[in-house]
């Protein structure tokens, strides 16, 4: 069999074209599947997205040298603050409060924006990357040797190995017979960025509420971006009212530490669900992102989860070939699901308990989760545990590119 | 020595015949021979590693073992052949079993890969005048009726500054353990009799059998199975079950 290419990956998103550049670093040939034109999303308009990447995905984002071109555009964060919140009853009585002064490895991550992110990604797959812009597979057939994949043109082509990196509706999962499961939250995230008066000083805050978690988190200069769930039907309501009453509904669960706040960009909903594939491979396929497991948005977790699953899949690749390995044959896949299944699922079910367990109204629980905030933040090696955990530091063994070593 | 008697020299047919029955399965990693599957990227690092420094090739480069002439002597279904013709070395797959010289055939044909497959014996290609700059003899010599004279010819196959690499079985109760009772009996990974211990060396032995040919040793490495993981990883210093040694002419 004849391959076009070592590697097709579906979905031109961050997950994507980061393997990508993972894999060509190494002398792979790739291919990156993207059913969007690049157009649509690499003007330099703020569309209001931005991400928390974890120390470990700045790191993996350094070993790609994309990191020097990024780090002015971003934020750090020094510290992370979390308490029950309860609308209008100002900070509550335990809280946990992560300080980045703890950890010797520095901030706990950065703050950056999606415009910034996406347009690197796509600069540097340029010459190095087989990128085609506004095209989707639409079928695939593995065989012993390969697998074909065909796109959205007609175009048949032939590659050791395909990635799925099209998200929880992937495709490339459901063509391989993947099964996924999950459940809906009843949970809508309201995001937004504002503008405010006050510096935020570097530091990330969360607040767990009955409706669900509001976050802020700090941006470059005076703005913070808003990640804020709530029920269904009280976002639904709140998603349909013009920017000033949004503001006014906002502005007592935001609180008044930062300023006057107004808004800097446009809103965006998206409901929240939990949807795990019930495995990471299948012949010549593979996983990663959300096609893998889309988790809940807390802590904003989602993106760090699939830069974890770039960094064990390229270097499961990447070692393969360096031995002569057919890098799509089972057994090297497998090498992949074993290091990633039980780490994205503990996360994923993780994310999933503390968010019910901050949604309920419960009075026991509460006092009960509010002790047990209170209890973490005052045993420093516990909340060290904690930062390493979210920094993305806890991974056994860790991958290469989360250390910041390249391939 | 003729041809013939050099075959029957080395070569035991009632070995052969065993693994013939067993060809077809060398492809499946969940067959019988999922242990070797296991076990292969462990023994590919090492082979790709002890071949680059020796010649000075990049590690990382895409195909490090560029140029390089290379046989594998009794390569089954191609395990390590097919890896190492992907690391660009033109490799001669040799195996005394018909049997698995087709199956590796046409499993290389299928990948694309070329590969220079014959049902021959170490002795035969030694006659023919064939020289390479490195010979892999993996979990071969156990199997033979005249270790020193296999050693001997390995070591007349290579060009000189070439590369012999071995691998095989300690004779240790460790390894009379872990082989025989374990794999053969217990986990049923061989089928029984598929090792004979009394036919295991031990390192110093083989050693000895490598200088007495004229060889230098170059390094030896234990590898070492974890029944938790499945995983295998090299040793500096357990040798006690499986091991690597590679010589250099």
């Amino acid at each position: 069999m004849r391959h076009d290419f070592d590697v097709v990956i579906a979905g031109g998103g961050l997950n994507g074209p980061t393997l990508a550049l993972a894999l060509a670093g190494a002398g792979l040939s790739v291919a990156v599947v993207d059913p969007r034109r690049v157009d649509d999303r690499a003007g330099d308009t703020f569309d209001g997205r931005a991400y928390a990447l974890a120390l470990a995905s700045v790191r993996l984002l350094s070993a790609l040298s994309l990191w020097p071109g990024l780090a002015g555009e971003s934020q750090p964060i020094r510290q992370v603050k979390a308490s029950q919140g309860h609308p209008g009853e100002g900070a509550a009585p335990f809280f946990l409060h992560f300080d980045s002064a703890e950890i010797e490895e520095g901030p706990v991550g950065h703050m950056l924006e999606d415009r910034f992110l996406y347009r690197a990604l796509i600069g540097a797959m340029e010459g190095r990357v087989t990128h085609l812009p506004g095209l989707a597979v639409t079928a695939q057939d593995p065989g012993p040797h390969g697998i074909t994949v065909t796109l959205s043109d007609g175009r048949q082509i032939a590659a050791r190995l395909l990635v799925g990196a099209d998200g929880r509706g992937s495709g490339v999962a459901a063509r391989a017979g993947i099964r996924r499961q999950g459940w809906d939250y009843g949970q809508t995230a309201l995001v937004a960025v504002v503008d405010h008066d006050l510096p935020h000083h570097g530091i990330a805050h969360q607040y767990f509420m009955t409706t669900g978690p509001l976050a802020i988190l700090p941006l470059p200069g005076n703005r913070s971006s808003v990640v804020w769930s709530e029920t269904r039907t009280n976002a639904a309501a709140i998603a349909a009212l013009k920017d000033d009453a949004f503001l006014s509904v906002l502005r007592p669960r935001f609180g008044d530490f930062l300023g006057p706040i107004a808004l800097a960009g446009p809103r965006f909903a998206y409901p929240l669900s939990l949807s795990l594939a019930e495995c990471y491979i299948a012949p010549r396929v593979a996983l990663i992102g959300d096609a893998a497991h889309g988790v809940h948005p807390i802590a904003g977790q989602g993106l760090n989860l699939g830069l974890r699953d770039v960094a064990a899949l390229a270097e499961v690749v990447v070692k393969a070939a360096r031995r002569g390995e057919d890098i799509g044959s089972p057994l090297v896949l497998e090498r992949y699901q074993g290091w990633r299944r039980p780490d994205a699922t503990a996360m994923a079910l993780g994310m999933d308990t503390v968010n019910r367990l901050f949604a309920t109204g419960n009075p026991v629980i509460s006092a009960l989760r509010g002790a047990g905030m209170g209890l973490v933040s005052a045993l420093p090696g516990l909340r060290r545990g904690f930062m390493r955990q979210a920094a993305g530091l806890s991974i056994h063994p860790m991958p290469q590119l989360l250390e910041g070593r390249p391939l | 020595m003729t041809s013939m008697s050099q075959t029957s020299a080395s070569v035991d047919q009632a070995e052969i015949a065993k693994f013939e029955a067993m060809a077809a399965e060398w492809w499946d990693p969940n067959g019988k021979f999922r242990p070797l599957h296991l076990m292969n990227p462990l023994r590919l690092d090492y082979i790709a590693a002890q071949i680059t420094a020796e010649f000075g090739r990049d590690g990382k480069a895409r195909m490090p073992l560029a140029g390089l002439r290379l046989l594998d002597i009794g390569c089954g279904g191609g395990l390590v052949a097919e890896p190492m013709a992907r690391l660009g070395a033109d490799v001669t797959g040799a195996d005394a079993a018909a049997g698995n010289i087709a199956v590796a055939r046409l499993h290389a044909e299928a990948q694309g890969i070329a590969i220079d497959y014959r049902a021959t014996t170490a002795e035969a290609l030694a006659d023919m005048g064939e020289r390479f700059d490195v010979v892999l003899a993996l979990e071969i010599i156990e199997h033979v009726s005249n270790p020193a004279g296999f050693v001997a010819t390995c070591q007349s196959l290579l060009k000189p500054g070439g590369l012999l690499i071995l691998s095989t079985l300690n004779r240790t109760a460790r390894s009379f353990a872990a082989a025989i009772i374990g794999a053969e009996w217990v986990m049923r990974w061989l089928p029984r009799g598929t090792h004979d211990w009394r036919r295991f060396i031990t390192p110093d032995e083989l050693a000895g059998l490598v200088k007495g040919a004229g060889l230098q040793v170059a390094d030896r490495r234990g590898m070492v199975f974890n029944p938790l993981t499945f995983g295998w990883r090299l040793s500096d210093r357990d040798l006690s079950v499986n091991y690597l040694l590679t010589a250099r002419r």
